[in-house]
């Protein structure tokens, strides 16, 4: 029972003593079934509590027993616990900030042979009057491995022998959306998984107050929305969970106007108890189910704020990320927007504290990287915007001893055309970009077991085609569930009458990239 | 040959490379003579095809559609065509695979397993040439038994039964039969509180009221239920709950989905005739006909054609650079593959890529499905009301008529007054010089002509002095703008007075099978046909069309339409399906638990013809339907999935209903049927999350604002939360079942939802409005609680129930006392009556309990 008045309690003390006293009430009677859930979230029960009201355990769609996300082991000993999804929405040019291609360069205002071109669909580009586009990039080497990148990537540089890149990347789909569903889901359409979607299905969560699979956007949000975080066929309950920037980062999770904490909890607990009155005449597992996913809603309630409460950070942690750098005046385009760069800043440090909470996979989008003409500009902000921050969650999760367990990847839907885009009804466009380019592009790796330093892959001379250990899609996702110990070929869902897993459509898993 | 792998193509700068390459695979090694003697299937072929081929082409895989250990499969070939050719083994695709002879298949077997040896390939070549024959023995898929599902539903006669006295409606018998048979006994007839509240979810989607409940149980007639349920399926709320369902399957959404994600603000008109159609019990025969075809009945009238729509819900992608052939190619297999799942029950979509490895549909069939969808064009209607039509008539002859008046005014000013200005601006410009002239924009043929006094010019240069002024004088400007403006301002219906159809293509479009499903890569061409398998189709034309298809569906033979058709309404009111697989009743899907129940509905369908109402009403006045759902100890054990139907299953009730429950509890549901979908109240920040703000979501006013959850606007790529955290389907492709999860974001949204919190005030008011208070405030909590749970669970608290919510009442009214602030808050806008501020909060906070409960979500 709830004391009152509660007037004198800060909300913050309310809200604790209601938690208190309402966990308490619920070690009592039929309590126990949530509780003896709660208790194997913490790790102090080994195995499924036993219970005479629910012998067969709340089962999820595909018919597994238990809650949805309890962790569970993969298939063999892992190397990476949590992944953070750099989704750069649109496909940035890999010519102008990880292939440098000085031929392309020398070869610049020189139209393609025919032959080359002849069986390509461009989305934009006019073939027959399109020239070849040099970069006006300069590349350096960086660390030790002598990773060259571009002068749009400074801090990352700094980062280089901890980052694997991949120059040797190749995609099925050449338009974003189709792409993009490639790249998170394995297959160019909707309804199937996404990558986090099945690794928190495998794997199950260790956060026990937020949810496993989280989706933080910067700027407009991209183009794929909710398709890109989806949990297809599998319950819902492996959805992305996608945290506004503004306001509560979880839909719904303040208390509607008037209601304290302290009647939260209060209301909580007459649900509760209602639930378990009706539990006892109606033994369904589904009950005790509801009942163990509000209690999980108001520690999430309690958690979720004092995740994205930056003032426990240091002053130097805050500006290694950049979560106060002035916004850029110098350039902008169709990545900008008020706050953009603070925003992302802010994004990369909330997606270290949840992993550091247990979180198993949080995807970071921004969009647009989609840079059909003015790239210089364009190019310049959204990099500028991702340089600083990246490379400070590469440092912070290294020096706090999680970039071994925490995998980062960067991974746009696709590359970008050596030629310029001469778009009909653009001819005279000075400032030019670059069209859509599935056969070549650049992807990065760091942590979780990704060989630091390592540059794998060739494409040819001016970044069209892979000319050396080519990289599908399908193969980076066999190898990111090898490091999560996922035999890929292996974690499959019956559904419509076929096993589908998140690499049917082939891939291999690369252990060139691995250590 | 187009091969979009990149790293085919040799590196820069030798890339004809590449191309040598090919030519020189596509140079053939002289076929040695084939070896003369007779060759033996058994001892000589079948031995050599089980070592080199049955792996990868036999029982258990068939790669690239083909089979080679059954005679007619190895026939009939794979996804490239005959693999045996008899008597011409340079044609037969098995001789050139292994003796690798074509560059694009490679040498087979595949991937470093041995090649056959020359003398293995000598002895199948003579096999080939002496005529391929097969051995006497050898089964052929012809003699095997046909999968169940193809055969057509005979007429099974009622089982009998020892416990007589429990059956309702025929279909118990086959329920009981069974359970009898496993020793199981049904569950007990559930209470008659729990029923109406069931009957009510189920049928209606909406929860009786306290007075409906009441009268229903005061009704001792034996009948009472049988009146009930035809009350409930006469009402029009029926066809809103079960189109909810059907729209399911037809992947109906308010808006294209893919990045530009646009609107369509008028797709709702297929939603419409949904509900209509079920409303009126439409026949499943003609309102499948009208959907796959009501553009070609003949006569359709105008509803045919709306219904057609369901072609229309696909996605459609108009981002920038989209090649429109792929986007109609994707569009085209969608409906193929919706039309295999809503009707046929097979997972047809396997075979775009491949011949179906597991049950009997090759590729080439499944294009034959794809061809009737590939005829037909996306087109507009406009489908005004009476009053619309007249509206845009009027308007158009008052359009017509002002632009009349303005052209008027324009020419009259150019005839009488123009001149005038005319003189007055040349006179403005006299002394000026031709470089003065020039720098006021004036071209160089002009300021040659002011040049001339006006006397000397010619009446051209007159003319054309007078063109160019027209164009600069204020005036004329002025009223040109005029015109211009009206005239891109005709009437036009307004938006929702089209609706989404299809029409057939002028001129059949070829079809060809895609090669591994990619529409870059044609192979043979195909005609509209079905698959061989299932009944013949009889054409009224020389080329099939989806007429045709969908009447081919409806013959009574048909051993799958009424089977999948009944499958799917026991499942929506049993929560399992006879066969549990409803979209796959191929040989990957499970198979029917209750076979000869299956075909006596299938049968019954159609004996009814085909009223799906009165296979609903048999369902839900059977006593399969009305057993109590309270999960029982040893049903536990020993029937966990509920295979023997002994209770009813205790299931969520889906997105759109949890939200309907709370609204219509809390007495604030609008309950105005169709017309456009509407935008409740969701999170500002939400809809920013799709691209080009295409989902600017504009909250609905007033009534509007209380629909049904089935009206809510469908944006794709930002559907709205509440409903995607109750597992509705994204509507990207045809759904035949949602999942049921159980969340944490659901526990926040009842919670604190705006729309759920201003169903909990709503609800608080009406529970001190409709019970007044009692001199003694413990009976006032009793009445209360009583009338509060009557109208959210339909039945009275348990004593344990009515204590604590006395407990969270009196807890709550202390809170308000001591935080009238946030009490004031809490009960909202509306000012309390009478009543004073406490006891109204008090009830508020009980409702959000109650509006929470699992009970309350939940059909028991």
């Amino acid at each position: 029972m709830v004391n009152f008045p509660a007037g004198e309690l800060s909300p913050q003390e309310q809200l604790a003593l209601a938690r208190r006293q309402f966990f308490t009430s619920s070690a009592s009677g039929l309590g126990l079934l949530a509780l003896s859930w709660l208790l194997k979230q913490d790790g102090l029960l080994a195995e499924e509590a036993p219970s005479t009201l629910a012998p067969s355990g709340p089962k999820d769609q595909t018919g597994r027993s238990a809650s949805p996300m309890a962790p569970r082991p993969p298939h063999f000993a892992p190397k990476a616990k949590a992944c953070i999804f750099f989704l750069p929405e649109g496909a940035p040019s890999h010519l102008d900030l990880f292939d440098p291609k000085p031929k392309l360069n020398a070869l610049h205002g020189q139209k393609l042979p025919e032959s080359m071109t002849a069986n390509v669909r461009f989305a934009f580009i006019q073939k027959e009057t399109a020239v070849l586009l040099g970069s006006n990039r300069k590349f350096r080497p960086y660390g030790e491995c002598g990773m060259e990148l571009s002068d749009f990537l400074p801090h990352l540089g700094t980062c280089a022998d901890d980052i694997c890149l991949i120059r040797s990347m190749h995609t099925d789909a050449f338009n974003h959306h189709p792409a993009q569903l490639l790249l998170m889901t394995g297959v160019p359409r909707f309804g199937r998984p996404s990558l986090g979607a099945w690794l928190t299905y495998g794997l199950g969560s260790e956060s026990e107050n937020l949810p496993g699979y989280v989706v933080l956007t910067a700027g407009r949000g991209g183009s794929g929305g909710v398709s890109n975080w989806t949990s297809g066929f599998l319950p819902s309950s492996y959805q992305g969970v996608l945290f506004r920037d503004r306001g509560d980062p979880v839909l719904n999770l303040a208390s509607p106007p008037g209601v304290t904490p302290a009647l939260q909890g209060r209301t909580l607990q007459a649900i509760s108890q209602l639930n378990r009155q009706h539990l006892a005449a109606v033994p369904d597992p589904e009950i005790a189910s509801r009942i163990a996913s509000y209690e999980l809603a108001f520690r999430m309630q309690a958690a979720a704020p004092e995740l994205v409460d930056l003032s426990q950070e240091t002053q130097a942690t805050l500006d290694m990320y950049g979560c106060d750098r002035p916004e850029p005046t110098d350039v902008g385009g169709r990545g900008s927007g008020p706050n953009v760069f603070k925003q992302f800043a802010r994004n990369c440090l909330l997606a270290r504290r949840l992993v550091e909470r247990g979180v198993r996979f949080v995807t970071l989008v921004h969009a647009s990287w989609d840079h059909h003409s003015n790239l210089d500009e364009e190019l310049g902000y959204c990099a500028r915007m991702a340089d600083q921050p990246l490379a400070a969650l590469i440092k912070d999760l290294k020096q706090r001893g999680l970039l071994d367990s925490t995998l980062l990847v960067f991974a746009g839907e696709f590359g970008r055309t050596p030629l310029g885009e001469n778009r009909k009804g653009r001819e005279n466009e000075t400032r030019l970009g670059r069209d859509h380019h599935p056969f070549a592009f650049s992807v990065w790796l760091a942590g979780g077991g990704f060989r630091g330093g390592l540059v794998y892959g060739k494409t040819d001379d001016i970044g069209w085609s892979v000319v050396e250990n080519p990289v599908h899609i399908h193969d980076l996702h066999a190898t990111i569930l090898h490091q999560f110990g996922f035999d890929h070929r292996r974690l499959a869902v019956k559904y419509k009458g076929l096993n589908v897993r998140l690499t049917d459509q082939g891939g291999r898993v690369v252990h060139d990239l691995i250590t | 040959m187009l091969d979009r792998r990149p790293w085919r193509w040799a590196s820069w700068p030798g890339w004809l490379a590449g191309s040598l390459l090919v030519a020189a695979g596509l140079c053939q090694a002289d076929e040695p003579p084939a070896a003369p003697a007779k060759v033996d299937f058994t001892t000589q072929i079948q031995p050599l095809l089980r070592k080199h081929c049955y792996a990868c082409h036999g029982p258990e895989q068939q790669e690239g559609g083909l089979r080679l250990d059954v005679k007619e499969r190895a026939l009939q070939g794979g996804d490239r065509g005959a693999a045996i050719v008899p008597h011409k083994s340079a044609e037969s695709w098995l001789i050139r695979a292994v003796t690798g002879q074509d560059e694009a298949l490679g040498r087979m077997p595949p991937d470093g397993k041995a090649p056959l040896t020359p003398e293995e390939i000598d002895i199948l070549r003579a096999w080939v040439d002496q005529g391929a024959p097969w051995s006497a023995t050898e089964a052929t898929a012809a003699s095997a038994p046909r999968h169940w599902s193809l055969v057509p539903p005979a007429d099974p006669p009622l089982p009998a039964v020892r416990h007589r006295v429990w059956l309702q409606q025929p279909v118990d018998a086959f329920i009981l039969a069974r359970q009898e048979a496993e020793g199981v006994r049904p569950s007990p007839p559930a209470s008659r509180d729990k029923l109406i509240r069931r009957l009510f979810l189920d049928l209606i989607g909406l929860p009786p009221t306290p007075q409906e409940v009441r009268s229903y149980l005061d009704d001792a007639h034996p009948d009472a239920t049988e009146r009930l349920v035809d009350r409930l399926l006469a009402s029009p709320h029926f066809g809103e709950r079960w189109g909810r369902w059907w729209l399911d399957l037809a992947r109906y959404a308010d808006s294209d989905g893919y990045e530009k994600d646009r609107p369509r603000p008028f797709a709702f008109h297929y939603r419409d005739w949904v509900i209509a159609a079920l409303n009126a019990d439409m026949p499943y025969d003609q309102f499948t006909v009208e959907q796959l075809a009501g553009d070609l009945v003949p006569e359709a009238d105008i509803g045919a054609r709306v219904a057609v729509g369901l072609h229309r819900n696909t996605l459609h992608n108009t981002e920038g650079g989209i090649d429109p052939e792929e986007d109609r190619v994707k569009k085209t297999v969608d409906r193929t593959n919706t039309l295999g799942t809503i009707w046929l029950g097979l997972t047809v979509g396997c075979a775009q890529c491949h011949s179906h490895k597991y049950d009997p549909l090759s590729q080439r069939e499944y294009y034959r499905l794809y061809a009737f969808f590939n005829d037909l064009d996306e087109q507009d209607l406009e489908i005004p009301t009476p009053e619309e039509a007249a509206a845009l008539a009027q308007a158009r002859q008052e359009h017509a008529e002002k632009r009349q008046e303005l052209r008027a005014a324009l020419e009259a000013y150019i005839r009488d007054e123009m001149p005038a200005a005319l003189a007055g601006w040349e006179a403005s410009l006299a002394g000026l010089d031709a470089s003065a002239l020039a720098q006021r924009k004036i071209p160089p043929d002009i300021v040659a002509i002011l040049a001339r006094p006006p006397q000397t010019r010619t009446a051209a240069e007159q003319d054309q002095l007078s063109r160019y002024y027209r164009r600069i004088d204020p005036k004329a400007a002025r009223l040109e703008k005029a015109v211009r403006d009206h005239e891109a301002k005709a009437p036009q219906l307004p938006p929702h007075a089209k609706a989404q159809s299809v029409v057939a293509t002028a001129r059949p479009r070829v079809t060809r099978i895609h090669q591994r499903g990619d529409f870059l890569s044609p192979g043979d061409e195909v005609s509209p046909g079905t698959p061989e398998v299932l009944p013949p189709l009889v054409a009224r034309g020389e080329r099939p069309d989806r007429l045709d298809l969908a009447r081919w569906l409806m013959d009574p033979a048909h051993p799958l339409t009424a089977r999948v058709a009944v499958n799917r309404l026991w499942y929506q009111l049993l929560g399992r399906g006879i066969v549990p697989t409803l979209d796959d009743f191929g040989k990957q899907g499970d198979p029917p638990s209750h076979p000869e129940l299956l075909d006596w509905l299938a049968r019954e369908l159609v004996r009814r013809g085909w009223s799906q109402k009165a296979i609903l009403r048999m369902l839900v006045t059977s006593a399969t339907y009305q057993q109590a759902s309270t999960p029982r100890q040893d049903l536990i054990q020993r029937d966990p999935e509920n295979v023997l139907f002994a209770r009813y299953p205790r299931r969520r009730v889906e997105a759109e209903i949890v939200r309907d429950l709370a609204l219509a509890c809390a007495g604030l549901l609008t309950d105005r049927i169709g017309g456009p979908s509407v935008r409740p109240p969701q999170p500002a920040e939400y809809a920013s999350i799709t691209y080009a703000n295409s989902a600017r979501w504009e909250e609905s006013r007033g009534a509007d604002r209380y629909r049904r959850g089935l009206y809510t606007f469908f944006q794709r790529t930002s559907p709205y939360p509440m409903l995607m955290t109750f597992d509705a389907p994204d509507s990207t492709e045809c759904t035949v079942r949602r999942q049921t999860s159980n969340t944490p974001l659901q526990a926040l949204t009842l919670l604190n939802d705006v729309v759920f919190f201003e169903a909990a005030q709503a609800l608080g008011r009406r529970i001190v409005a409709e019970v007044p208070a009692e001199q003694d405030p413990a009976q006032s909590v009793k009445l209360r609680t009583e009338h509060a749970f009557w109208i959210c669970l339909a039945r009275p608290p348990t004593a344990a129930e009515l204590d604590t919510v006395a407990r969270l009442h009196a807890d709550s009214r202390t809170w308000a006392a001591s935080a009238p602030e946030q009490a004031q808050q809490l009960v909202g806008p509306q000012p309390p009556s009478s009543d004073r501020l406490e006891e109204l909060a008090a009830w508020v906070s009980v409702a959000r309990a109650l509006l929470n409960l699992d009970e309350f979500l939940t059909r028991e």
